[in-house]
């Protein structure tokens, strides 16, 4: 028979086995249904910014704040940066993905208006490796539609979009280009290309 | 517009665009697989040129032809000259059509063709359309790669913008076999020179924001269009695409050292 405190001792060493597995336990549970829950609450969410009738600034600001709650931010800005984003500092890192997230919400928050009057359908999910891929279509007034795809994973723990194709233009790899372009121009200088993201996009 | 049978001067011009095809093989370099993020250029200081040319004649020409097309031809006139335009290109998607053995994107077209020439007041007017016959626009670049030629090297050609040497081979055949320009005599054809131009300025107009972002904004306007037209491009043609092993994985952190 075991002592109360060895029991207990085995049962904290079996919950921490059990926390320690959790992530990427979850990590494979992220289901389809799941993926696409995901992506249409960012659909609703930006319809409902899309019908807001707010000014372009304070789309924006709604725009950002959906991509920071539903967008894998800190992926999309560290692949965009490459091979470069290893070795930042912590406070870099932070400045970079903050910096990187006010760009990429300008950007495209300021094409707003051209949403306005569309909608965006979900049709089907389907698993890729270790992700899903939602796929949508766009309808936008006085456009033919154009397929959307989001892709899905849980590697934060949070089921988060980590890239969105535009009929096969990736957000992901067409930023990776540029930002590689903004860093050339700065010859490296990861201070140089965070200074620049606040003022561009 | 009288069709008229072509002259034997046509039809030698035709027989060695035909010979001319058998040359893309070479032309293009053939590679076995293509990465979404892969990037060919070994031209790349030729095609910057080209391109530094291109921003130039889009600044003075076509961006204030395309935003003055767009801000004194009311929205419904282009979509007469849009619908004009690609009904005008159907003759050419159809060939391409039945070159890569769609028979059913053939039907499609040739369907267009007929009922929006009756329906549709000789093709301004697009009630195919209303009956769910899009249209399956194709053109040389895509018969090419449906026979197996690889895009080969990115190049950026004056005045038309991104392409491959696949599809740069194509559109000359585009341009050159075009039935429309083909059968039809002058001054009739060039009718649709002018369709199709107008068609390019609204396009311009219409995409004008994307346009200009790319164009003027990026950082590297150069690097922005060739990586934005080999995506979708390669997505339009169904291209397998592989990511790079270090790019797909949502699970890598890309700030690990």
């Amino acid at each position: 028979m075991h002592s109360e405190s060895e029991t207990l001792k085995r049962r904290t060493f079996l919950s921490t086995i059990a926390a320690s597995t959790l992530v990427p336990a979850h990590a494979f549970a992220l289901t389809s249904a799941e993926a696409e829950k995901l992506v249409d609450k960012v659909v609703a969410d930006i319809n409902k910014v899309i019908g807001s009738g707010k000014s372009l600034n304070a789309m924006i600001g709604d725009f950002e704040r959906i991509f920071k709650r539903y967008a894998d931010v800190a992926f999309i800005a560290g692949s965009a940066l490459g091979p470069d984003a290893r070795g930042l500092s912590n406070s870099q890192r932070n400045r970079y993905v903050d910096a990187f997230t006010g760009y990429i919400s300008r950007k495209y928050g300021k094409r707003f208006n051209e949403f306005v009057g569309g909608r965006v359908e979900v049709n089907s999910t389907r698993k890729v490796k270790s992700y899903y891929e939602v796929l949508g279509t766009a309808h936008l007034r006085g456009e033919s539609p154009f397929e959307l795809n989001f892709r899905v994973s849980n590697r934060t723990g949070k089921d988060l979009f980590f890239d969105l194709i535009i009929e096969g233009i990736s957000l992901r790899l067409t930023e990776k280009s540029e930002i590689g372009a903004m860093l050339d121009k700065r010859r490296g200088d990861i201070d140089g290309l965070i200074a620049d993201l606040k003022k561009a996009g | 517009m009288p069709f008229v049978i072509p002259s034997s001067r046509q039809f030698l011009r035709g027989s060695i665009l035909l010979s001319f095809i058998s040359l893309v093989g070479a032309c293009a370099t053939p590679r076995d697989s293509v990465s979404s993020a892969e990037i060919y250029d070994p031209n790349e200081a030729a095609n910057r040129e080209v391109h530094e040319f291109n921003r130039k004649v889009d600044r003075v020409l076509f961006r204030p032809v395309s935003n003055g097309y767009g801000n004194y031809v009311h929205e419904d006139l282009r979509m007469l000259v849009s619908n004009f335009a690609d009904h005008l290109s159907l003759p050419a998607d159809i060939v391409n059509n039945l070159l890569q053995g769609d028979l059913k994107g053939a039907g499609g077209n040739s369907f267009r063709l007929v009922f929006n020439t009756v329906f549709g007041f000789g093709g301004i007017v697009d009630p195919a359309d209303a009956v769910h016959v899009p249209r399956r626009e194709t053109d040389f670049g895509e018969t090419f790669h449906v026979w197996g030629v690889k895009e080969g090297a990115y190049v950026e050609l004056p005045l038309l913008g991104p392409s491959t040497e696949r599809d740069t081979v194509g559109t000359i055949l585009d341009f050159t076999l075009d039935p429309v320009s083909v059968f039809l005599p002058r001054p009739e054809k060039y009718v649709g020179t002018a369709a199709n131009f107008a068609d390019l300025m609204g396009d311009r107009y219409d995409l004008r924001a994307t346009i200009d972002s790319v164009l003027y904004e990026s950082a590297d306007s150069y690097a922005q269009a060739r990586i934005l037209y080999l995506q979708n491009r390669r997505f339009a043609l169904g291209v397998e695409v592989e990511e790079a092993e270090t790019d797909f994985d949502p699970f890598a952190d890309p700030f690990a050292q």
